[in-house]
């Protein structure tokens, strides 16, 4: 399968001044090397704060002011310059969101899908992929106050799905949700890899990137530290991080053993 | 039916107030209106004749419920000091004001709604540093003090402008024009509008500040939105419910610096009138006045929150479930 998204050498460099005087500099992503393939599920896992979601949004250029980022990224062979990422942001590379937050709340949702330009050729789509999601022509007159969390982040993926998404960053996309819905979320999610997308599964949930994904990366203090195939992840004996390893202890099916207590060998 | 209440408590209390300051004022009315040369020429009953005239027998609680009894009858008395019924020297007045207060309303808004909302979009830029500056500024400075400003450029110097009053001197009062009126007030209007905008500007600034930070501003940058787009389609559409309230909060301050302009103008406003008749001891056209203000106010808060209440999707539907 052919590489959709290539990082090279990307760093995340954020300055901060502490009591207004002294500048100190944080590094939440420090060289990584990353490969997102088409068709693939690719899950970064990490503990929040790792800066897994500022690195979903050095992709999308959405950075706040005082972070910089450095290094290469090269999207279907092809430096992602500024310039070509203004094109294809919100059209091929997409973001899903974490929460109702992300929704303007005195917008109607269908207005929101549509970016505020509902012609009737993108209606029609919306109502499709809406469907596809059992959620009726209604929904769309609400307001996102109105909506569950499972309907808001079937709205999330019609959005995402408006233009011709290639690269789908789904960052935390199902904090809030019970199992059932989080798994019918990440299925989606899959759905979209079948279709074709490069799907980045950002979560702090080791046993939901196993469920969901084809392709694990282990993301620790801004650094990847373990990356292989989903099945290697199934057995201890064959992770080589014993962060991982901590990782894959304290899921609820292998003895559910904290890292401060197992992993005081880290 | 409760804000109704609230509104009459509201008011009762404005007029308890004001009745308690003006019977423990210092003025004196014989002393502030007749004069100390003429009262020393006159003899024991006719100062009695005038104490009672202004009122100085009626003091204390008795004084004040004779004053609400009337009130509820309809009848606000005579103003001492025009000789007119009370109704018609505020009708007269009001009609001066009400044009003067309700552009000067506008405009700060407007204005402030823009500027602030520009400001808050561009925080920490060279636009936010110039209206934030600006709105600092005239928030600092007196608003006598830039009608006097004005009187002094646009007036004196320049002569563009009248230095005073609601029409022409010497004009009869059926000879003057609308335009000539209109003349007289832009002045008065333009000192109440900069003094008015400073508190909106700074206020929806910050808002808008805070909006331009939410997460769906973010998502509305990660999906392509260009910063104009999401400022009008996003930025506004969440600044304008605190903006309406605080618009129509805004009327007290209106009133209360029209009182000031008006004094500085020479104005023939109803500030100018509660300036008279607070200095002359005008007792039943200050408590008119008053309770007038405390009912505009609290008519704008209630505005307030009615159109809050219609403009929010999540009031209108599905009722407070925030």
């Amino acid at each position: 399968m052919d590489i959709l998204l290539k990082m090279e050498h990307y760093s995340i460099e954020i300055h901060q001044y502490e009591n207004g005087f002294t500048e100190k500099k944080l590094v939440p992503v420090s060289d990584l090397n990353l490969e997102l393939r088409e068709g693939e599920v690719t899950a970064l896992v990490g503990a929040s704060g790792s800066g897994k979601s500022l690195l979903a949004h050095g992709i999308l250029g959405i950075l706040p002011y005082n972070a910089a980022a450095s290094g290469t990224l090269w999207y279907r062979g092809e430096i992602l310059t500024q310039e070509r990422l203004l094109k294809l942001r919100g059209n091929e590379i997409v973001l899903v969101p974490q929460s109702a937050s992300f929704l303007d709340p005195l917008m109607k949702v269908g207005k929101q899908i549509c970016q505020g330009r509902p012609n009737a050729a993108r209606k029609e789509k919306m109502y499709r992929i809406l469907e596809e999601y059992h959620l009726g022509p209604e929904v769309a007159e609400k307001y996102p106050f109105e909506l569950s969390g499972g309907m808001i982040r079937r709205v999330f993926l019609t959005a995402a799905r408006m233009g011709e998404p290639g690269l789908v960053i789904a960052d935390e996309p199902t904090p809030g949700l019970d199992r059932e819905l989080a798994s019918l979320v990440l299925g989606h999610l899959r759905e979209l890899a079948e279709k074709g997308a490069g799907v980045l599964l950002i979560t702090h949930d080791l046993e939901q990137a196993l469920a969901a994904a084809h392709r694990i990366v282990v993301f620790y203090e801004g650094k990847k530290i373990e990356e292989g195939k989903t099945e290697r992840f199934l057995h201890h004996e064959t992770l080589c991080h014993p962060y991982t390893r901590a990782l894959w202890q304290a899921m609820p099916g292998n003895g559910f053993i904290c890292p401060d207590e197992e992993g005081s060998r880290i | 039916m409760k804000s109704m209440v609230r509104g009459l408590l509201l008011v009762l209390s404005v007029c308890a107030v004001t009745f308690f300051l003006v019977s423990k004022s210092p003025i004196d009315p014989l002393q502030a209106n007749v004069g100390q040369a003429a009262l020393g020429a006159m003899s024991e009953e006719q100062i009695a004749q005038l104490e009672q005239y202004w009122g100085m027998d009626q003091t204390g609680i008795e004084g004040f419920l004779a004053w609400i009894k009337d009130l509820v009858r309809g009848r606000l008395g005579v103003s001492l000091l025009y000789r007119q019924p009370v109704t018609e020297v505020i009708g007269e007045r009001l009609k001066n004001s009400l044009f003067l207060m309700m552009s000067a309303w506008l405009i700060s808004g407007l204005l402030g709604f823009f500027l602030g909302g520009i400001a808050g979009a561009n925080a920490g830029k060279w636009q936010d540093k110039l209206i934030r500056g600006y709105a600092l500024l005239t928030a600092g400075t007196p608003a006598y003090w830039i009608g006097l400003l004005l009187l002094l450029v646009f007036g004196v110097w320049l002569g563009w402008f009248p230095i005073g009053f609601g029409a022409p001197i010497g004009a009869a009062a059926q000879e003057v024009t609308m335009l000539q009126r209109l003349h007289h007030a832009v002045l008065p209007t333009l000192a109440l509008s900069i003094t008015g905008t400073s508190s909106i500007v700074l206020h929806t600034r910050e808002k808008m500040a805070e909006v331009m930070g939410q997460d769906f501003v973010i998502y509305a940058l990660a999906r392509g939105e260009g910063k104009r787009k999401i400022l009008f389609d996003h930025g506004f559409r969440n600044i304008l419910l605190p903006a309406v309230t605080l618009q129509f909060a805004s009327v007290g301050e209106i009133l209360g610096g029209s009182i000031l302009i008006e004094q500085v103008f020479s104005y023939p406003g109803l500030g100018q009138a509660a300036v008279n008749a607070g200095l002359g001891s005008d007792f039943p056209l200050l408590m008119a006045i008053a309770a007038m203000s405390g009912l505009l106010i609290f008519c704008g808060n209630l505005t307030a929150n009615l159109l809050y209440r219609m403009i929010d999707p999540r009031m209108r539907r599905g009722g407070g479930a925030i």
